[in-house]
């Protein structure tokens, strides 16, 4: 069943409260606001009871999908379960009660849980310093790059201008070090789909400000040669910034720091194991090495003698980054994760999240091409590209069609580098029942494109809404009610 | 796939063709087929100096952005303002849809070009690749 907008079921004078009798002397509004600060139009509010309020919003939220309902594949999104001790730990009174402008002696807790998880995250990343305040991984990209920036004026170099950024990246790294004033330079992957040496040459020069990688690649293979890599920036003068977003592959088996990243993004929102999609809540601490530690935002939070302090005597800061801390609640979810995990915890993570993917994609590519054909870590991506040339079916179908399955498709057409591409990360909390389950429906969907195309070209069917016109979408976004106007 | 004879053909899939000394360029059918349902062209403003392979203009569509590059360096002559309201002409006709025309300051820089042969050929290479 569709359901309308709240504003549909709108009955003019309907109300869903009722206020006691007025026991203080009434004051004309015109008598305590300027004319200018008052509005003429009544809002355009529903008018509903608080019964048609509870089921509108009650039935919507039974048509959404989520991983606590099902398989969520969802390539680089790491979309693994989020336990729910982490909300128990963030919902303690200590934890909800506070105010970020109350006094640092009053908000002890919330200090060493900021101060340990910073700790914490640099032993697993290799760096040595970092900061909790970006809300996001693109936030913290944006800081990244800033720091770069900082870094190289102190140095006086400002004619480094260039970041090198792979054909495979995630699009926020080109859009990051555009924003923050960077010349973008794409470099392209070689047949193996990892960063070719011979593109990379080419741009090892004075304008050289630094790269963006991940690693794991967006094609969920390990960058190899990550070593020859940061050897050859570094020796150009340029820096190596690190985004975490595949983080979940590596754990407790390799850090950044250590393949000779200078600044890293971590999504605590993905690897760490806390609620996201639908655009948040996020987090993306940075985290640096010793030569850009004087760069970071203040306040940097320090302890001395058993005691938290905000400490905000940092020179060179790129200033703050955010308006307060962070998302406080995000960082004390993450840091109940990683305290419950432990280290070997995280080790065995990374290990069956990878051990998952492997077995996912052995079972599917004796159907879908698989373009780079080599074990993966924690993803894999799938190309429709056969499949669309023999049956007409491309990588959208067959997305569309896993809904009427009841799971939530990979992510399609992304990375821009494999035609058709389907992206699947199962993650490590998936058991084999389910990894099976994923496998029997997409080779059944194979099936279906090659006997009954049409099953795929229209679905999904039994969904709520059915498919839906993206070029209507993109072109003419209807975002809010527009109702009699 | 549709690859007229009468084009000059780049490796970034875009077509050329001269005409009154006007480089007309678009994307090539593959480009178009490739990039999916095509919603917004971002076209250069007229008179701008550009530099050959540089990044001209940009074409959204509903998968992904793409870039465009310059198939040679001069000042934009026309620009195709029929795809600010529809984008979608290039989907339908790419050969037809020009995205913009360049009055050249070096004709000769189109000899890099492929002719439609070679960009066949190309192509198929690309394919085999992945």
């Amino acid at each position: 069943m569709k359901d309308g907008l709240i504003f549909e079921i709108s009955k003019k004078g309907r109300v869903g409260y009722n206020f006691p009798e007025c026991d203080v002397p009434l004051v004309p509004i015109e008598e305590i606001f300027k004319e200018i600060y008052l509005r003429v139009d009544e809002p355009r509010l529903p008018e509903v009871s608080e019964l048609d309020l509870v089921r509108h919003y009650t039935n919507l939220s039974r048509k959404n999908y989520g991983v606590d309902l099902g398989f969520y594949p969802l390539g680089s999104c790491t979309m693994k379960y989020n336990p729910k001790v982490n909300e128990e730990v963030a919902g303690f009174s200590g934890f909800q009660q506070v105010h970020p402008l109350q006094p640092e002696h009053s908000v002890q807790g919330v200090l060493h849980v900021m101060h340990n998880i910073t700790e914490k995250l640099c032993e697993l990343t290799g760096m040595k310093w970092g900061s909790l305040q970006p809300f996001a991984g693109a936030h913290g990209e944006f800081m990244g790059m800033k720091l770069f920036r900082a870094y190289f004026e102190k140095q006086g170099e400002r004619q480094r201008t260039k970041i090198l950024v792979p054909d495979s990246a995630h699009g926020t790294n080109p859009a990051s070090a555009h924003i923050s004033g960077f010349e973008v330079v794409e470099i392209k992957s070689n047949h193996q789909g990892i960063v070719s040496l011979e593109s990379l040459n080419e741009h090892m020069d004075e304008k050289l400000a630094g790269i963006m990688l991940t690693n794991p690649n967006t094609l969920g293979l390990f960058e190899k040669d990550i070593r020859e890599i940061a050897f050859r920036v570094h020796n150009a003068g340029g820096l190596l910034y690190y985004d975490g977003a595949n983080l979940n592959a590596i754990m407790g088996r390799s850090r950044p720091g250590d393949m000779g990243f200078d600044v890293v993004h971590l999504n605590l929102h993905k690897t760490f194991s806390t609620p996201h999609g639908g655009g948040g809540p996020g987090s993306g601490p940075v985290l640096v090495n010793e030569k850009l530690i004087p760069f970071l935002p203040v306040p940097d939070i320090v302890e001395r003698q058993g005691s938290y302090h905000f400490d905000y005597n940092r020179q060179d800061s790129i200033g703050r980054i955010s308006g307060f801390y962070g998302n406080i609640a995000v960082i004390i979810k993450a840091y109940a994760y990683l305290l419950f995990m432990g280290k070997n915890g995280l080790k065995s993570c990374s290990e069956r999240a990878v051990l998952n993917a492997n077995y996912l994609k052995a079972r599917l590519e004796t159907r879908y091409y698989l373009p780079y054909n080599h074990y993966c870590k924690h993803e894999f991506v799938l190309s429709a590209k056969i499949i669309k040339e023999k049956f007409g079916i491309r990588a959208l179908d067959i997305a569309k069609r896993l809904l009427d399955y009841g799971v939530h498709p990979p992510t399609v057409y992304f990375p821009l580098i494999v035609q058709e591409a389907l992206m699947v990360e199962p993650t490590e909390t998936e058991s084999k029942e389910s990894l099976d389950m994923f496998a029997d429906i997409m080779l059944r969907i194979y099936e279906e494109a090659k006997n009954s195309p049409d099953l795929l070209k229209t679905a999904p069917t039994l969904t709520p809404v059915r498919r839906i016109d993206e070029v209507l979408a993109a072109k003419k976004p209807v975002v809010r009610w527009q109702g009699d106007e | 796939m549709n690859i007229p004879g009468n084009l000059k053909y780049a490796k970034t899939h875009e077509w050329v063709r001269v005409e009154d000394k006007l480089a007309y360029m678009g994307i090539t059918d593959y480009a178009q087929e490739s990039l999916g349902d095509i919603v917004y062209v971002e076209i250069p403003e007229l008179d701008a100096g550009i530099k050959k392979g540089e990044e001209t203009a940009t074409i959204e569509s509903v998968k992904a952005v793409s870039v465009i590059y310059a198939p040679a360096s001069g000042t934009i002559a026309k620009v195709n303002e029929n795809l600010d309201e529809s984008p979608e002409l290039i989907n339908q006709k790419p050969y037809e849809a020009f995205i913009f025309a360049i009055e050249m300051s070096d004709p000769t820089e189109l000899e890099d070009l492929m002719d439609s042969l070679a960009y066949e050929e190309f192509l198929k290479q690309e394919e085999e690749k992945h």
